[in-house]
């Protein structure tokens, strides 16, 4: 009988007219697919298209196509579905998969138009004059007092223990051990350069990554993991991790094998046991619970700002309602889209809603209460570019969370088998001899690139708006048109269609 | 647990009456005491304030008379309390060192994800104690319950020990449903019998050894003397032992 169904994905191709025998790409496959008898010779069966051998074959001589392979066509079976059978009729588990939702929902931002001036308001050239995407994180009060002073006014009871932020943008939570420490400190060195912050994700903080206090936020999650006093006082903030976008309402299992000496360390576990995050936090069953926990966490660290990140499922709104009235100065919403370094793809595909959507329902909630100035909202989970960035602050964000595309300025390939650990980028792995590929002061330099050329167009956005600060676009509804989108999906966002 | 001293009976160098006073007060006057060098505080009249000593980080011992409310301890590293009444839920929540010791019963969640010291609590406890407890390196917490345990003990265990008693309460069941359930790390020693039943999947019964005699005969002790009570019909050779056969629990739950 056939040991393995499945048909490969992809195949490579090695032209041995180019190839000049230099092995490189044996060297950098971290999924072992080259070999070298008289020439080297490709496994496509364990091919991921990661292109780690594509980049550093000096000659071009790697090619890797899709399995053109023909299939019965057939529309409910795709290939996929049919794929997914053989796997699991093969081996009784889960299918495990990594980054973010991979099918073809309808992505309202892409149905989403911004506004611009033409004639009866003139727009702005932001090369001239000061645009302002400055932030602050954290609940603001419920009205402003202002005194006259100098000639002027003062405001007489600014926020209280708000973050400040250059730009509307953080790194998303993503725990040392799903990813590498290199990984963790190219998000500390950018976000220290680009004023903004990084979050720890579930797996502690190393030791080396203290020095950057001022720019990281450390999370709480169900697992506890490295969570001890020091920890907690360690960030600007602390996250009460509760669900994430690739994975609503599970748990996270990192296998014993992630857990190596430093991850050990960092995490406060034993080498080599699995970290098992439970799906709830088993002293949060309930708001009032959560409650308990947000003020445990304020006493323990002397009042700083307290995020909770929930996945955006069918309730969102009244969620987030409940969790503001717990006390959270801040609430992260991770859309169906964001990332993971490993869910079941049934989680993964298929549980949740888009953050485009949840982010509007919350912020018209959080208005209707009359308590939306008692949190910050942080849309993440499908942020792709700076117009991603400018639509979802439009739709009421304060500001947005980045994961997977500073994953991509890394070198990520999106090939999703993060939770191998084999990544060739040396980015989702602890095999110290991939981790040491990335080199976290490169990685840095293409980030705070990445996000200085956004937010470059996010001031031309504003700019072509009329408007200089980012603040005047905050929940402005009114500078977007939907296109092609359904009627009650626009009715649901508050957004009119274009022409309207 | 190095940092926690042993309780002992000296006079204290300050008592607060916490009667009607809010927790936020309360914890704010136990840092002043302790940034002006007080190392044993008393606070009497306490009725239900949260949050007391959590996240203090150095070695003071606190006696409270009264009944504390939710999530005392919690994050603690190092400091000593002693409860001369019953607690709440959520005693030790995440405490790293340092020991609470409840003279009476103690509520449900106790010493969630606790990563060192000790909570020794006379009387029952609750649901859900001890889950996701965790060891790392010369850190071992430890639960002893002088009493009877709900549903869900050390659920999720990944490390640590935990010492169950059964004492008093004849009506209740020596311990609930899903005991151990999903636990890879840890033992846990049940004074009696528990039927296969109430026990997680991922838990199986050993025998005890040298080992385990002499943590429980050191263990017990300790709890005696804190509580001031004698173990007197506490038998050795009625401890069942149980830990789980696997670190991996669920390492075949996925296909690639």
């Amino acid at each position: 009988m056939p040991g393995n169904m499945v048909t490969s994905e992809f195949l490579v191709d090695v032209d041995h007219q180019r190839c000049r025998r230099c092995k490189r790409c044996i060297l950098n496959c971290g999924f072992g697919v080259f070999d070298f008898q008289s020439m080297t010779t490709a496994d496509s069966s364990k091919c991921v298209a990661c292109h780690r051998c594509v980049v550093f074959c000096p000659e071009e001589a790697i090619t890797i196509r899709r399995n053109p392979l023909a299939f019965r066509e057939h529309s409910s079976w795709d290939v996929d579905k049919r794929k997914a059978v053989w796997k699991q009729a093969q081996s009784p588990g889960m299918i495990l998969t990594g980054m973010g939702n991979d099918l073809p929902w309808l992505n309202v931002f892409d149905h989403l138009l911004i506004d611009a001036c033409q004639v009866t308001n003139p727009s702005i050239d932001p090369l001239r004059e000061p645009m302002e995407l400055r932030t602050f994180l954290g609940r603001k009060p419920d009205r402003v007092e202002v005194v006259p002073s100098d000639g002027g006014y003062r405001v007489q009871n600014p926020p209280e223990n708000n973050i400040e932020l250059d730009i509307p943008l953080i790194f998303s939570g993503m725990s040392y051990g799903s990813v590498s420490l290199n990984v963790h400190k190219a998000l500390a060195i950018a976000a220290e350069k680009l004023g903004t912050v990084m979050n720890t994700g579930e797996g502690g903080l190393h030791q080396e990554l203290y020095p950057y206090r001022d720019h990281i936020i450390v999370q709480c999650a169900s697992g506890r993991f490295g969570v001890h006093s020091d920890y907690l006082n360690a960030g600007v903030a602390v996250e009460i991790k509760i669900g994430q976008g690739a994975k609503p309402g599970i748990g996270g299992h990192l296998p014993g094998e992630k857990i190596g000496r430093e991850v050990s360390g960092t995490r406060m576990i034993p080498v080599g046991t699995d970290a098992l995050s439970p799906a709830p936090h088993h002293d949060i069953y309930s708001i009032e619970d959560l409650r308990q926990l947000i003020y445990a966490l304020k006493e323990a660290t002397g009042y700083k700002p307290i995020s909770v990140k929930i996945a955006t499922v069918h309730n969102v709104a009244a969620i987030a309602s409940g969790i503001a009235r717990a006390g959270a100065d801040i609430i992260y919403l991770d859309g169906f889209r964001g990332g993971t370094g490993a869910s079941p793809a049934v989680i993964r595909d298929h549980v949740g809603i888009p953050v485009e959507i949840a982010v509007a329902v919350v912020d018209a909630q959080l208005r209707s209460e009359g308590i939306r100035n008692w949190v910050s909202i942080i849309a993440a989970g499908g942020v792709r570019s700076s117009a991603d960035v400018a639509k979802a602050i439009a739709l009421g964000a304060d500001a947005v969370g980045v994961g997977t595309a500073a994953l991509i300025a890394m070198g990520c390939r999106l090939c999703q088998k993060c939770y191998t650990g084999n990544c060739s980028w040396g980015i989702a792995t602890q095999k110290p001899e991939l981790v040491g590929r990335l080199d976290p002061d490169w990685a840095a330099e293409r980030l705070v690139n990445l996000v200085n050329s956004w937010s470059l167009e996010l001031k031309e956005v504003l700019g072509a708006l009329g408007v200089n600060a980012i603040e005047s676009l905050r929940g402005n509804r009114e500078r977007l048109r939907s296109l092609g989108l359904d009627a009650a999906t626009t009715e649901i966002i508050d957004v009119k269609p274009a022409g309207r | 647990m190095a940092r926690a001293p042993q309780i002992k009976q000296e006079e204290a160098c300050a008592r607060l009456d916490a009667t009607g006073v809010y927790y936020r007060e309360l914890n704010q006057n136990v840092r002043e005491l302790m940034a002006s060098g007080c190392r044993d505080i008393v606070l009497d009249g306490v009725n239900g304030q949260r949050y007391i000593a959590d996240g203090l980080m150095e070695a003071v011992k606190i006696t409270i008379n009264g009944v504390p409310g939710n999530d005392l301890g919690a994050f603690m590293d190092g400091p000593v309390l002693l409860v001369n009444d019953n607690a709440q839920d959520g005693v030790g929540n995440t405490m790293n060192s340092g020991k609470i010791v409840v003279k009476g019963h103690a509520g449900d969640v106790i010493g969630y994800g606790m990563r060192g010291g000790k909570i020794f609590v006379g009387g029952d406890v609750g649901f859900r104690v001890g889950i996701h407890m965790k060891s790392y390196r010369e850190q071992v917490p430890v639960i002893v319950v002088g009493g009877r345990a709900g549903d869900f003990f050390g659920e999720y265990m990944a490390g640590g020990l935990m010492v169950l008693l059964g004492r008093g309460g004849a009506d209740r069941p020596l311990v609930g449903d899903y005991l151990g359930t999903g636990m890879h790390g840890g033992t846990i020693y049940v004074h009696g019998e528990v039927a296969e039943s109430q026990m997680g999947g991922e838990v199986r019964r050993f025998d005890l050894e040298d080992s385990d005699r002499e943590f429980l005969r050191g263990i017990l002790a300790e709890f005696s003397a804190d509580l001031e009570t004698d173990l007197a019909d506490i038998e050795e050779d009625a401890f069942m032992k149980l830990r789980p056969f696997s670190h991996r629990p669920y390492g075949n739950m996925y296909c690639y």
